[in-house]
């Protein structure tokens, strides 16, 4: 077998690197820690392609920006960590309620507030269930290695343009400021829609309106219904998961993003040990994989939901088992990386306890 | 075989870069390796610490509570990770500037006067190069012509007089296990 050519670099600096390999042009940002190494990286990085970065005054400035390079037709992104995407939930609103497509990175840090710039996974509600106000999604990502800080990102801004929607990568400070060797896999652009809204100058045609303000008679619900329709879509079609030995597990772990990557550690220590344990992984958080754990609840299985929160996705995973088996949680909130020996501990009890 | 290395002193000691060409002579070889540094204001002028796990499997968490082995370039990263050390887990330290005697229970201490030889050689900021070449000759973990060729291919010109004084430095540290 050929050798696959390999890379490394910081988390970050690959999901910057995989954005301008996707076609990213646009770029505007405003530094917060542990995701600086995106706009640092691209600030060297777009000049060669031609491309623009923007340092904006401020969180609002940068995603305001990448609505407007969105509306012109361009693969924009931003990124920012926890409160600076808090500030930007507005936008994100705005980007959702007049379908255009934008890539959003949060690198997620401890929070409420500031909170600390230690990794956590405690904005998961904001990503998956809305975040800004109105009824909308975010299509979301979670990777938990480089190669999907790579390979999701390249597909985020495709899914974008496919569906019109913001569409946001939902790391943590590990997986940004970690390095390891990954495959820079080549951009392949799938056939999308042309993008036939854009606002590019209405020299001989009729002018474009791009706007998230609806206020004649029915107009916003009829928005509205486009919009389900597309979430109803993407349930059935973008739904991304993986399996680890969960055939014939007893206790199934459900983490995504770094959690489930050191919950891994422990999973596998304890299947060496002959314990009947899996983990499932769900890779989009919305459309979140609903179908595949109900498919796995029943015949006296467990779960074990793990975050680094207080328990958000737990919420998601007992609405998918629908009261099929018995969901128990473990979580540390404010910014705690798990380390496997905890896990280890824990998952042993959970295993250990009849259900 | 999978090991998990905590390397730690100040900031300005090259701790990050000693850990990154660990991991780049890892690749090399075709191991999985992660790198994970300690990161935000802890760096100003403070401590500096980064982890690397070397394995020939799937690495699941790249952070690690209990190191397999430490490298510690300063006093208060000594008396910091110390107590975190496995048992029988290998103590790399600087002893030109860890002077005192290590209460060596239930460790396996390697005392690498890397500040000095670094000195000898007109290059004293350089003594995290020292300590790599002392931890490759002493571990075994990866071949000493991986870590020497990472600094054969200089792309960048001005870095090829750097990577000529980092090679020599990595060699000393070798000799210095390899002989003493």
């Amino acid at each position: 077998m050929p050798k696959k050519k390999m890379l490394l670099m910081k988390g970050n600096e690959a999901l910057a690197e995989a954005a301008v390999h996707a076609g990213c042009r646009f770029y505007a940002g405003y530094p917060i820690t542990p995701q600086n190494e995106i706009p640092e990286y691209l600030s060297r990085r777009m000049p060669e392609v031609e491309g623009i970065f923007i340092q904006a005054e401020s969180e609002l400035a940068a995603v305001n920006m990448v609505y407007g390079a969105a509306a012109a037709g361009a693969r924009a992104m931003t990124s920012s960590s926890s409160p600076g995407i808090s500030l930007k939930q507005e936008a994100i609103s705005f980007l959702a309620g007049a379908e255009l497509p934008a890539v959003i990175v949060n690198i997620q840090r401890g929070g409420p507030g500031l909170g600390n710039i230690t990794a956590s996974q405690a904005d998961y509600f904001q990503a998956v269930k809305g975040g800004g106000h109105g009824d909308y999604h975010c299509m979301v990502f979670s990777p938990f290695n480089l190669q999907e800080m790579w390979d999701l990102t390249m597909r985020a801004f495709d899914k974008a343009d496919q569906y019109r929607t913001p569409v946001m990568i939902l790391g943590d400070g590990v997986v940004g400021q970690m390095m390891e060797p990954f495959h820079p896999t080549p951009y392949k652009r799938p056939r999308l829609p042309r993008k036939s809204w854009v606002l590019n100058g209405a020299k001989g045609r009729g002018p474009r309106v791009v706007r998230s303000l609806c206020m004649g008679t029915g107009e916003l619900e009829q928005r509205n219904l486009i919009l389900q329709k597309k979430y109803e879509l993407m349930k059935k079609q973008e739904v991304m998961c993986e399996e680890y030995d969960t055939k014939d597990a007893a206790l199934i772990v459900v983490a995504f993003g770094i959690a489930a990557r050191i919950g891994l550690s422990a999973v596998k220590e304890l299947r060496k040990e002959g314990r009947k344990i899996g983990l499932f992984r769900p890779i989009t958080l919305f459309p979140f994989p609903a179908k595949q754990i109900a498919a796995l609840s029943g015949k006296g299985r467990r779960f074990m939901v793990i975050e680094m929160n207080a328990g958000q996705m737990v919420e998601d995973v007992r609405l998918a088992v629908n009261g099929k088996a018995d969901v128990q949680f473990y979580g540390r909130p404010g910014g705690v990386v798990f380390t496997p020996e905890e896990l280890y501990g824990k998952l042993k009890s959970a295993y250990g306890r009849r259900g | 075989m999978q090991k998990s290395i905590i390397i730690a002193g100040s900031g300005g000691q090259g701790i990050l870069f000693l850990g990154r060409v660990l991991t780049s002579a890892s690749m090399i070889e075709r191991k999985e390796v992660t790198w994970f540094p300690s990161y935000g204001a802890e760096m100003r002028g403070g401590t500096a610490n980064c982890t690397v796990i070397i394995s020939d499997e799937m690495i699941g968490s790249p952070v690690v509570m209990i190191p397999d082995i430490l490298i510690v370039m300063n006093r208060a990263s000594l008396d910091r990770f110390r107590p975190s050390l496995r048992k029988k887990g290998m103590l790399f330290y600087d002893s030109s500037l860890i002077t005192e005697k290590l209460a060596k229970k239930d460790i396996i201490a390697v005392p690498v006067p890397s500040t000095n030889i670094a000195g000898d050689m007109g290059n004293p900021k350089s003594a995290n190069m020292v300590m790599l070449g002392a931890f490759i000759a002493k571990t075994g973990i990866l071949r000493k012509t991986s870590i020497i060729s990472i600094f054969d291919d200089a792309t960048d010109p001005r870095k090829i007089e750097a990577f000529r004084a980092n090679k020599e430095l990595v060699r000393k540290g070798i000799d210095y296990i390899e002989n003493t």
